[in-house]
């Protein structure tokens, strides 16, 4: 294990300072393209403003796991930020491996949220919840086929190397599996984040609803950091994207957290676009589209293999 | 079938109740039975009290293809034999007629309560309940994989109250259980004893997104009844005042169906374009919803030729921007996804079950009381029928939006070419003991009012069928088989009022 990086931990800081932003830069993008006005891009942090102000009310139905839940789903993901290299150059914590402990944490936190929905006992949340698990276990395999293709790529099996300096290095070698990775990445980022064509974060009917609909009975703090975390997963996954595509390697520590801010929003306007040009797929063809997305890396894989 | 045409009635044409067949129940059940296998159509079934322990059944059939209704009737105490396991149309008009009128349908295989109160049309002697508003059984699927979703009636949306209950095995669901009766208010009975004057405000309120459809039907009624004669003037603006509720609701619809599939571009623009429709009902008549135009007679106020050019402007620029909006749905991959083959209800079950308005024309039934029974300025401008096949979502959709530039080209006609009269002819005392029926072409499909008067010229019954009424089935008929989660699709794609069936 590496020494803590300072610089790391200021670009983490940074992110999470921004995270809920991305959320706003989405709705804003739908809205602008569709003819409308759309909320304010800081809506997020007044909502989290509001709800971390506000009681919670729980179901006599539930247990501690129900109440557990929003903590530890936020704490898996400020943990697994904490592997990425979002200054460019190492991650504030960095081994061989650590890879699996990134993807055990976010699969700890689906864990986690889908607990605390089936504690509730409503019909909804359990419907929610076999499609959240039934969708991840088409996910898991694409994202762990990207990492594959990265360490193929760098030779090193530390997201910290995977995504920094190796993988600069090798960019100009590796351009088209690389580019391949990226939008294997983006396919799940839309996936783990229930964004359109996966699910639809804007709609009000339960039983459409994958992600939504398990967090259906969190209220006040509990929402929030449900809220919270959900726009730190976007992050997480954005930052993903972004170092795959946009190597910052050889830029100024200040230069490289600013070209992650930026690629980030870039991310965020690309999936409000997404959202504004297309349908939501079908329930039973979002497997089709993550096997898509697994395809994707698995040529990338050969590609490099070659 | 042959006393059912010699009776003479038609839509909007009143007969002296006296002139309508009454038959044991045996020779009414096998006039019913035998009429609806030649073809005909149950618009109305319903009971209304004759003397201190027995009821009058009374059925309107319609021959659609002749434009002919018909009507038979009979005398029954606490029970008779039930027509649905002869004739399934009849299915809910029993229930209805159990519920009401404490009058037991024998044999009937769904005897559930249908709007869950008690009989408020029991013959005066009879005490009996025959479904206890408290005890529904619902229908359940045994099995260790089959599970249970009920929904509502407290829905997330702003929309009504309405229960459904799922029985599913995974994602696919098996069985869809619809419970109403939420929104019950007694409509029948309160159009039966008010006065006039407020009978009108009543028959405004029985949905709110078919205020036209509803008031419009209620006056044809009382106009028969009362033998008032329109201007063409007023049956040209009634026409329109129609359209623009059929226009309002269809393309609202249209966004509502985008968005349920989360597809926002069609979503925003149909949603705003549905609020200019309702802008141009608000210059007609007044009210956003076109409460306050139809009364008895014609209308409360004219609709003055300038007028009639400033909606003209605005319809035609509504033309243009509808079309690419209207591409953009239909011809999105994404979007088309998502609308085939999803939600389909068979043309077999929507001839069986008597199904009405966009959902029967997406099967290929083309049932149109506008080219069927025509009436007021229908009569002389003909509009076009919409047909799909496929019954399914995009069907649905596919007619709601051809009937949305059919609409419009009848509106913008109407309006260049106004003719002459008063807005508003006398509408007097209603005949005694005369029967009337008013079918109407709603933007759901057909509404029907039935009124009979009793010897001194009073509202003795008065029947609401609205079209939701029918086709609440059709939505029961078309889930099985679909996922789970189409299921808010497929609603909105029949979008039925539950406040329309309830009364």
């Amino acid at each position: 294990m590496g020494l803590v990086s300072w610089t790391a931990l200021a670009a983490l800081a940074a992110v999470l300072l921004t995270a809920p932003l991305l959320p706003g830069i989405v709705v804003r993008t739908k809205s602008f393209l569709t003819g409308r006005r759309g909320a304010p891009v800081l809506q997020l942090y007044y909502d989290l403003w509001k709800l971390f102000r506000k009681g919670t009310v729980y179901s006599t139905t539930t247990t501690w796991v129900f109440r557990a839940a929003p903590v530890v789903v936020l704490a898996t993901l400020l943990t697994a930020a904490l592997f990425l290299p979002l200054d460019g150059r190492a991650a504030p914590v960095h081994f061989a491996g650590d890879l699996l402990a990134f993807a055990g944490l976010l699969a700890l936190g689906r864990f986690a949220l889908v607990l605390g929905g089936l504690d509730t006992g409503s019909s909804f949340e359990g419907m929610g919840a076999s499609r959240e698990v039934t969708f991840a276990s088409f996910a898991e395999p694409a994202l762990f086929l990207c990492f594959i293709a990265l360490v193929l790529a760098t030779g090193d099996l530390s997201l910290s190397d995977m995504l920094g300096a190796p993988l600069a290095a090798v960019w100009p070698r590796a351009a088209a599996a690389l580019t391949l990775v990226g939008a294997s990445l983006f396919v799940l980022l839309l996936a783990e984040n229930s964004r359109v064509p996966v699910d639809d974060p804007a709609t009000h009917l339960e039983l459409t609803m994958i992600h939504e609909v398990i967090v259906l009975d969190h209220g006040g703090p509990d929402l929030a950091l449900i809220q919270l975390g959900g726009a730190l997963k976007l992050a997480i996954f954005g930052a993903l994207v972004v170092g795959v595509l946009v190597p910052r390697a050889g830029l100024g520590v200040a230069a490289a957290i600013a070209a992650l801010l930026v690629g980030l929003g870039v991310v965020a306007v690309l999936v409000g676009v997404v959202e504004s040009v297309m349908a939501r797929l079908r329930l039973t063809r979002v497997p089709q589209l993550l096997v898509g997305a697994a395809a994707l890396a698995l040529f990338a894989v050969i590609l490099l293999l070659r | 079938m042959r006393a059912l045409v010699e009776l003479g009635l038609r839509n909007r044409r009143a007969v002296l109740l006296a002139d309508v067949p009454l038959e044991d129940v045996d020779g009414f059940r096998q006039t019913v039975v035998d009429a609806v296998a030649a073809g005909w159509r149950l618009v109305a079934f319903l009971g209304m009290p004759e003397t201190a322990e027995t009821t009058r059944l009374l059925a309107i059939l319609a021959d659609d293809a002749r434009g002919q209704l018909g009507a038979a009737s009979t005398l029954v105490g606490e029970s008779y034999p039930a027509l649905t396991p002869d004739c399934p149309q009849a299915h809910a008009f029993e229930r209805e007629i159990a519920e009401q009128c404490a009058v037991r349908p024998e044999g009937h295989p769904w005897l559930k309560p249908l709007r869950r109160h008690l009989p408020d049309h029991r013959a005066a002697g009879r005490t009996a309940v025959v479904l206890d508003p408290d005890v529904y059984p619902f229908f359940r699927v045994e099995g260790e994989e089959v599970h249970e979703v009920g929904v509502g009636p407290v829905h997330a949306g702003i929309i009504e109250p309405g229960h459904f209950r799922f029985q599913a095995h995974g994602e696919e669901v098996l069985f869809l259980e619809i419970v109403l009766g939420y929104q019950h208010r007694g409509v029948e009975r309160l159009l039966e004893t008010v006065d006039r004057t407020r009978a009108v405000l009543v028959a405004e309120s029985i949905a709110g997104d078919s205020v036209i459809g509803h008031v419009g039907a209620y006056c044809g009624a009382i106009e028969a009844l009362a033998r008032s004669r329109k201007s063409p003037r007023a049956q040209a603006v009634r026409g329109i005042a129609l359209e623009l509720e059929r226009l309002a609701n269809h393309v609202g619809d249209l966004g509502a169906i985008a968005g349920d599939v989360a597809f926002q571009p069609a979503a925003a623009f149909f949603g705003r374009l549905r609020g200019e429709f309702l802008n141009l009902l608000m210059l007609v008549s007044g009210n956003r919803f076109g409460r306050g135009l139809v009364r008895p007679g014609g209308l409360a106020f004219d609709l003055p030729p300038a007028m009639a050019d400033e909606m003209r402007r605005r319809l035609e620029r509504l033309r243009t921007e509808l079309e690419p909006v209207a591409r953009l749905l239909f011809e999105s991959a994404s979007v088309q996804a998502r609308l085939e083959g999803v939600g389909a209800v068979p043309r077999e079950a929507c001839v069986e079950l008597g199904f009405v308005g966009p959902v029967a024309r997406a099967c290929e039934v083309a049932r149109d009381v506008r080219h069927d029974h025509p009436y007021g300025v229908f009569r002389f401008a003909h509009v076009p029928v919409a047909t799909a096949w496929a019954g399914d979502v995009h069907a649905r959709a596919l007619v709601r939006w051809h009937e949305v530039l059919r609409s419009l080209e009848f509106v913008l006609d109407q309006l260049a070419a106004l003719p002459r009269g008063e807005p508003r002819a006398e509408c007097g005392e209603l005949r005694p003991g005369e029967l009337a029926v008013a079918l109407q072409e709603g933007w759901r499909g057909e509404i029907a009012h039935v009124v009979v008067t009793d010897e001194q010229g009073r509202v003795r019954r008065h029947k609401v069928v609205d079209p939701s009424f029918h086709n609440w089935t059709a939505l029961a008929v078309a889930l099985p088989g679909n996922l789970i989660s189409d299921f808010p699709l497929c609603n909105k794609s029949f979008n039925l009022s539950y406040a329309g069936h309830d009364l």
